[in-house]
This record gives C-alpha cells, structure tokens and sequence, in this order.
C-alpha cells in the first residue's frame, strides 16, 4: 500500500490544478496538429513551386520571334547553275540573300564591322528555309518577296522580355546596338512572336532558336516500345508463376527476396550492368534505343512482377476451384479465367512502369544515350536520345535560351507522364472489381 | 536476308503450322474430334512448338556468337605480323576497324590490309547473318515435317504444350535471379580488375580523390588518385541534409493524413503527394541547378558566408523534397498497420489523439517507420540526376553544406561518360564505386525489409 502522506495528496483535489494541465495538454494536441498540417503544406508548396517555376521558365519556348525580311534572290547571288530544279537549288547558298535584306533595312549600318554584328541579327535558319520556299516555288526566283525568318535566339529572349535593359551593356550580354535594331523592326511591326513549330518539329542543336525535340520523342518511343515487348511477357509470366504454380520453398523465397530488393537497387547500378554485360560483353550496339530498352526493362521487371503479382493475387480463390471443379487443367485456369480477370491490374502496374521508365536517365547515360543526335532515329540499333537525356543535355547548355528550351521539354515529358498515369487511374476505376 | 523478314517470315510460318497441326489432328482423329486426347487447338500449337522452337533458338544463338565471329574474321583477314601486336593496341585497332566497318571516320591511315579486314568484318553481319537466318527458318520447316509425323489420337499434346508454357514461366521467374547474378558478377569483375592496380585499402581509405590518368601510353603521368573517402563524406552529407528534409515533413504529413485530415482532404493531398513521387528526377535536378541552388546562394551569402553555387545544401534539400513521399507512404502504411485496439486503448485511458500517437501508435509502429528511414536512405545514396545536375565535380573533403562536394553517383558518371578507353583505371574506377554503391543499398535494403515484414508479421 502507499504511505500515508501520499494518500492524503491524492485526497486534497485542486480543481485548479488540473484545469491548468489540460489546458497544457489541449495546447500539445494543437500544435501536434498544426506540426501535420505545416508538413503537408510544406510538400504541397514544394510542388507547387516545382511545377511554378517549370511552367513560369518554359511557357515562352513555345512561342518564338520571326522578322520579316524583303529578299530579292537572284540565281547569281546564290550561286545557282544551269537550270532552277530542284537538284540544283539544293546546292546553293541563300545567306548572301538574307544579309543583303537585312542591310536593305538598316541602310544606316555601314563598315564591315557592324555590318558583321548585324548579320548575328538573324537566324542560321533562315538562309535554308527561304531555299526551302524557293526549291517549292522557283517563280519565286528574281522577284521581291516577304518572308519571316527565325531571329537568333539572343532577339528572340530580348523579344520576349527576358534581357534586363536597365543593366549596363557587359552585364547584360547583349550589346546596345541589337536593343536599338530590335526596337526599330518592332515600331515597323516586321518582329513577331509565331507558335513555335520548330520545338516540335526539329532535332537537337546547338542554336537554341534550330533546337527541337522530335528525336528525342522518337527515341523515347522506340526505348520504350522495346522495354514493354521485353519487360511485359517476361514479367506476366513470372509473377503468373510465383503467384500459382511455384512451390513454396527455399528456392521460391530466394527469387522472391530477390525481387523485391532488385526494386530498390539505384538505376545507376542497371547502367553499369548495361555497360559491362550488354554493351561490352555482347556486343550490342551502343547509345541504341534496343541497348536503353534492355537496360529499362531489367530495372521496371521488380516493379511490373509486385504489381501483377497483387492483381493475380486479387481474384478469389472461388474462380480457380470453379474452373477446376468442371475440369479445366491449371493452366487452363489461368489463361482462360485468372489471367484476363486480372489484367486491368497488371496493366495499371505495367503502365506505372512504363511511366518510370520513360522518366529514367541515369542508366541512360551510362549506355551512351547522351550522344548529339541530329538525326530522327528509324530502327532500335540507330544512335539516340531520349527525352530526359535531352532535358540533362540542354540544361547543361549555357545559353539562356536552353532554359526556356530544357522546361519546355520538361512540361512535354510530365504531358506525357501525367497523360500515363492517368490512363492507369482511368484504367483502375473502369475495371475495379470488388469480389 | 534481314532480321524483319525472318521474323515475319517465322510468324508465317508458326501460323502455318498451327492450321496444319490442327487439320492434322482433326483427319487423324477421322473426323471425329471427340476421339482426341486434347481440344485440336493444343495440336495446333504442338506442331508450332515444333516449327518454332529450332528454328528461334538457332537465330539466338547466332546472334550471340556473332560478334565474336566477326571479330575472327577480322582477324584472320589481318596480315599476320599485325596479329603480334601487345594486346592492348590490337584492342585499339579492332575498334578502329569496327568503326570504319560501321563507315565511321578513324584516326589512323586507312591500309588496304585495313579494308580488307573491315570488309571481312562487315561479311559476317550480312552474309554470315542471312546464311545463319536461312538455316534456322529451314530447321523450322524439318521441325513442322518431323512433328506432324507425332500428331496422333493418343498424343497427350496439352501436356507436352503445358509443360513447355511451366517451363517458360521457370525461366522468366529466374530473369531475376539472372539480373542480380549479372549485376555482382560484372561489377565485381570490372572492380577486381581496378584493385589489381590500385590497392583495395587506397581505394576505402584514401583521402583524395584525382582520377587524372594519362592520355598517351607514354606519358610519364601519374596513375591519379583514388582514395575515395571525400566521395562517401560528400554522399553522407548530402543524405544527412536530404533526411533531415524528408523525414520531419513526411512523417507528419503521414501522421496528419491518417489520424487527422478529414476525408475530403486526404482524398486531395494524396495523389498531389504521388505526383511529387512521379517527377522525374532529371526535373528535380534543373530545378535544384535552376532555382533552389541560386536562392540559397543569395540568401544565405546575404548574411555574409560564402556559399558556393553548387552546394550540398541544394541538392540536399531537393533530393529530401523527392523522398517526403515515398517516407510518407510507406510510413502512412506502417502506421494504419498498428492495431485499432490500441489506439482506443488509448482513448480508454483519456488520452488526446496525440498523446495516442505519440506515446501508443508510433512506438508500436517505430520498427516499421524505421524501415522506412532505411529505405530512403538508400534511395538518396542511389539517386544520381539531382546530383549530378546540382552538386559539383571536386572532390572536397568538408562538412560544411554551403561548399561543393561530390558522390559517388556523380563521379560513377563523369567517369564513363566522356571519350576514353574502356580499360583505363578511370573507367574500372567507375566500376569500383558501382559494387560499393551495390553492396551499401543492398545491406540497407535487405536490413529494411527484413523489418519492415518482422514487423508486419507481428500485428497480423
């Protein structure tokens, strides 16, 4: 038993007392509460800023700042021989058209050296799409007409606001005379800020205003394509076989463990193994969508098995013994009836993969996928790059353009992650079955 | 012949196979189907096994000898006193050959020998191919005669199918089993290979890190060094900073999600939580690069440190920002986990929710979340974009996170992404860092889910 001294403690009650510690008490639970409620704000406002900030950098490179120039190509000028065909065009050069145009509108600018600053002016581009124009329409040779051009990409960020006048000339790196030239043509109304169709349409370069991502969604195409015929037979097979006919025992368990920690290997070290087993050892060929489908592949497989395995583990176990209650054989069973019940759940999770995967890099550039690709992939074995990659390419880029370039592809790349996820959502809710 | 044709060519044939074994089965049976042992269609895909089986795993393994045959046939087309070369510059001159076979430019005189040896090279990918690829799709056509020849009433073909599908499935269930195989033993070969030129205690103990080697054969450079201590300081660091994000932020978003938020609330934050997840991590390193890095830069170098624009505090804090929700989820399960008598246990006794939560639910749920923590853990060691992106190249052996360090990932790449040979101690280096990134993440994986299902098992 106590002492007595204690029990005369808990006889005298203090009201007062205890009032106080509740109210410490509700105060704790409050600010336990609030701790939960910064936390997720936190997060939400960490995304928000993310996605902010992509979306506040990017939103520009879909537009870009054309001029419009008055050429007057004349078949001297671009060194044309014999007759305007096709073939002929294709071999001439269309730049002295485009300078002696762009010195027609500024007929104040004389001397070799600012004539050579004015020519910075303009695109690289544009000398080959007005030949482009003119192989289509060779009337157009000998007569005066308007065309708009690409500006290069230093007008094009003045253009948009993103050069801070106020700066002094060498911090601002663009000199004074192209603020003034800029100026001019836009009075005039000939600069003009199009819908850019060269972001969609073109490949990488190192002009950012040329810089385009077709490849690279080629490549990501044609990566994936590869990942999905490799990883998703191998994977519906083995979870299939874990999930029904594997035997338990040690041998089971070792493949299973295995899985499961294969999941949570970094996807660097699948690079690596990509490297020294499939490039070096097997000879396959490097920076090849077939090499970066292979590596993706073994790195989604863990993930695809766990999530098959949970849709196959989903149907009741009443279908497997009706099936094999009017004489099905057990693989009957699973083909016929286990499988196709669980297949919204295996192609949630095969899409999921797939999203991972196309949202990888890491091991992608350690089987060369990193490689300048200016040609739009064809087949699995040609050199390309993949979306990301691009993204880490351009970022690494130092010209204030390939900002606005690097989150433009990163909005294309979360488009197409977030238009994946959201098949698997509509998936999961169309085919849900509560059994 | 090219590969599309035959695989065309073999769909055909397969096709054809399967309609024969049928109609085979079906005039055997004399018009009676019932008189079978299996449903016709299992005769069907018998006698495509037949066809097709030969015929694919000729085409694969000529594919896997193929450049080693190649490599023979250049080899053989070479003038024999070139073949006496060290084993080295043959190495370089094999490449330069494959290059110029593949029409690439080379550095090097262009010998007829040279092109010769290109040209035989070039022989086995276009003749030796189509002679391997018309063999194998001949081999198919045997196996559709020889099986049809087995098709009979009493043929237990759904077994022998079966049998074929079960042994399928064994294989693909091993794919696993082969990965991790592959993954040790390549590392591990590559790694020994470092270590036989830079001793093993040099490598875990040795404090700087200069993977400088020389560029010409000759050159009197130093071999560099690779002590990769500042590169395990830099990755801790830079983990340490990332936790001390993810863990405070995610475990209350969890606790708050599944004890307090109202339903409506939690339906929304949710799934915001799993786009967090869903970024790429590429994103997450521009935006570190981008904007986080220039931010701390200006803030704190305001109060007068000197931060470097590529400290491990950007990358830290970035890399903490990706984890909050996989800490989030998986301790949010952990935590609905813990027993629901427990909790009104509790609220038995007057206690508040978070009395309850703190003093009842997070202890019994502390194996799990600790699990938990492991895991991220080793996602951090492991992730590789943000840091590559937002951490910098040198090699400093600090504590402060307001310089640059580097890690382990990081240097795994600048090691193999550049133009070098593929056996220089650089590249091997690379190797040696993958196996001790490999072996870490392992042990702390194997270490977490051991907890995470101790723990599991014991409220089931």
């Amino acid at each position: 038993m106590s002492s007595t001294a204690n029990t005369a403690d808990v006889g005298m009650r203090r009201p007062d007392l205890s009032a106080q510690r509740l109210r410490k008490r509700y105060a704790a639970e409050r600010r336990f509460r609030l701790y939960g409620v910064i936390a997720v704000v936190t997060a939400i406002g960490m995304l928000a800023v993310l996605l902010g900030s992509i979306v506040q950098n990017g939103y520009s490179a879909f537009w870009q700042t054309q001029m419009k120039l008055t050429v007057t190509p004349t078949a001297e000028q671009i060194g044309l021989e014999g007759q305007p065909t096709p073939e002929n065009l294709r071999d001439t050069n269309f730049r002295p058209v485009v300078y002696e145009a762009l010195f027609q509108l500024f007929p104040e600018v004389t001397g070799e050296q600012a004539r050579r600053q004015l020519r910075g002016f303009v695109s690289g581009a544009a000398a080959r799409d007005i030949r482009e124009q003119v192989i289509e329409n060779p009337s157009l040779l000998g007569t005066s007409f308007d065309v708009w051009v690409k500006t290069d990409d230093k007008i094009d960020m003045l253009h948009k606001g993103y050069v801070d006048r106020a700066l002094p000339p060498d911090r601002r790196l663009l000199d004074t005379e192209f603020i003034q030239w800029h100026d001019q043509l836009d009075a005039r109304g000939r600069v003009e800020a199009f819908f850019n169709t060269t972001f969609f349409t073109g490949t990488d370069s190192r002009e950012p205003e040329q810089a385009g991502i077709l490849a690279a969604t080629v490549g990501s195409f044609l990566t994936l394509f590869v990942t999905l015929l490799l990883s998703f037979p191998i994977a519906v097979l083995a979870a299939v076989y874990l999930e029904e006919f594997a035997p338990k025992n040690k041998a089971t368990d070792l493949i299973e463990v295995n899985i499961n920690n294969l999941a949570a290997v970094p996807s660097i070290v699948y690079g690596l193994l990509g490297l020294a087993v499939v490039i070096n050892f097997f000879g396959f060929p490097r920076s090849s969508p077939l090499v970066g489908g292979i590596v993706l592949s073994l790195m989604t497989l863990p993930t695809i098995i766990i999530s098959a395995r949970s849709a196959l583990r989903a149907v009741p176990p009443s279908i497997r013994e009706a099936a094999l209650g009017v004489g099905a054989s057990r693989i009957q069973t699973v083909t016929h009836h286990v499988l196709p019940l669980s297949l919204p759940g295996i192609l949630t999770g095969t899409i999921i993969g797939m999203a991972q995967a196309l949202g990888e890099t890491a091991p992608l550039l350690m089987v060369g996928m990193v490689a300048f690709i200016v040609e739009v992939p064809t087949s699995v074995t040609d050199p390309s790059t993949v979306l990301p990659v691009q993204v880490f390419l351009w970022s690494t880029s130092p010209e204030r353009a390939f900002i606005e370039k690097t989150s433009a592809a990163i909005m294309v790349l979360l488009a197409f992650l977030i238009a994946m996820n959201a098949t698997a959502v509509l998936l999961r809710k169309q085919f849900e079955r509560r059994w | 012949m090219n590969t599309s044709i035959f695989l065309l060519t073999l769909v055909a044939l397969l096709a054809f196979s399967y309609w024969v074994g049928r109609r085979r089965a079906y005039t055997v049976s004399g018009g009676h189907p019932v008189h079978l042992h299996s449903l016709p269609s299992y005769y069907g895909s018998y006698l495509a096994l037949w066809c097709g089986l030969p015929g694919v795993l000729l085409a694969a393994g000529w594919f896997v000898v193929e450049p080693q045959v190649a490599e023979y046939y250049m080899l053989q087309a070479l003038d024999p006193q070139t073949k006496d070369l060290p084993p080295q510059r043959l190495q370089l001159l094999i490449t330069d050959i494959q290059n110029l076979a593949a029409g690439y430019g080379v550095f090097r005189e262009v010998t007829p020998e040279l092109e010769r040896a290109a040209a035989a090279y070039n022989s086995v990918f276009n003749f030796g191919r189509s002679i391997a690829l018309v063999a194998a799709l001949s081999l198919s056509v045997v196996g559709l005669g020889v099986g049809r020849r087995f098709i009979t009433p009493d043929l237990r073909a759904r077994n022998k199918v079966e049998r074929v599908i079960t042994i399928v499935m064994i294989v693909a269930s091993t794919i696993a089993i082969m990965t991790t195989i592959g993954i040790v033993l390549s590392l591990l070969f590559e790694a020994i290979r470092f270590f036989s030129r830079i001793p093993i205690d040099n490598f875990l103990f040795g404090l700087t890190w200069d993977p400088q080697t020389a560029i010409r054969e000759d050159q009197v450079a130093s071999e560099g060094a690779f002590g990769a201590v500042p590169l395990f300081a830099g990755t801790l660091l830079i983990t340490v900073i990332a936790m001390a994000v993810a863990v405070p932020v995610g475990l209350f978003s969890a606790i708050y999600l599944s004890d307090y938020a109202p339903k409506r609330i939690r339906g929304t934050v949710k799934p915001l939580l799993e786009i967090l997840a869903g970024v790429p991590t590429v994103v997450y390193g521009f935006f570190a690069a981008l904007t986080v890095a220039p931010f701390i830069r200006d803030t704190f170098g305001g109060f007068g440190f000197p931060v470097s624009s590529e400290s491990a505090l950007a990358a830290g804090v970035v890399m903490g920002i990706m984890i909050i929700p996989f800490v989030s989820s998986l301790s949010d399960d952990v935590m609905n986990a813990v027993p629901q008598s427990l909790r009104d246990g509790a609220y038995a006794m007057g206690a508040t929710q978070s009395e309850t939560i703190k003093q009842v639910v997070f202890p019994a749920a502390l194996p799990g979340i600790v699990g938990a923590i492991l895991l991220a853990i080793s996602r951090a060691i492991g992730e590789t974009m943000i840091v590559v992106m937002a951490a910098g190249l040198a090699a400093n052996l600090t504590a402060n996170p307001f310089e640059a360090v580097t890690t382990v990932t990081v240097q795994i790449v600048t090691l193999l992404t550049g133009d070098q040979q593929f056996d220089s101690a650089k590249t091997l280096a690379a190797f040696a860092l993958g196996i001790t990134l490999f072996a870490v993440t392992l042990a702390l994986n194997v270490v977490a889910l051991n907890i995470v299902r101790k723990y599991r098992e014991k409220y089931e």
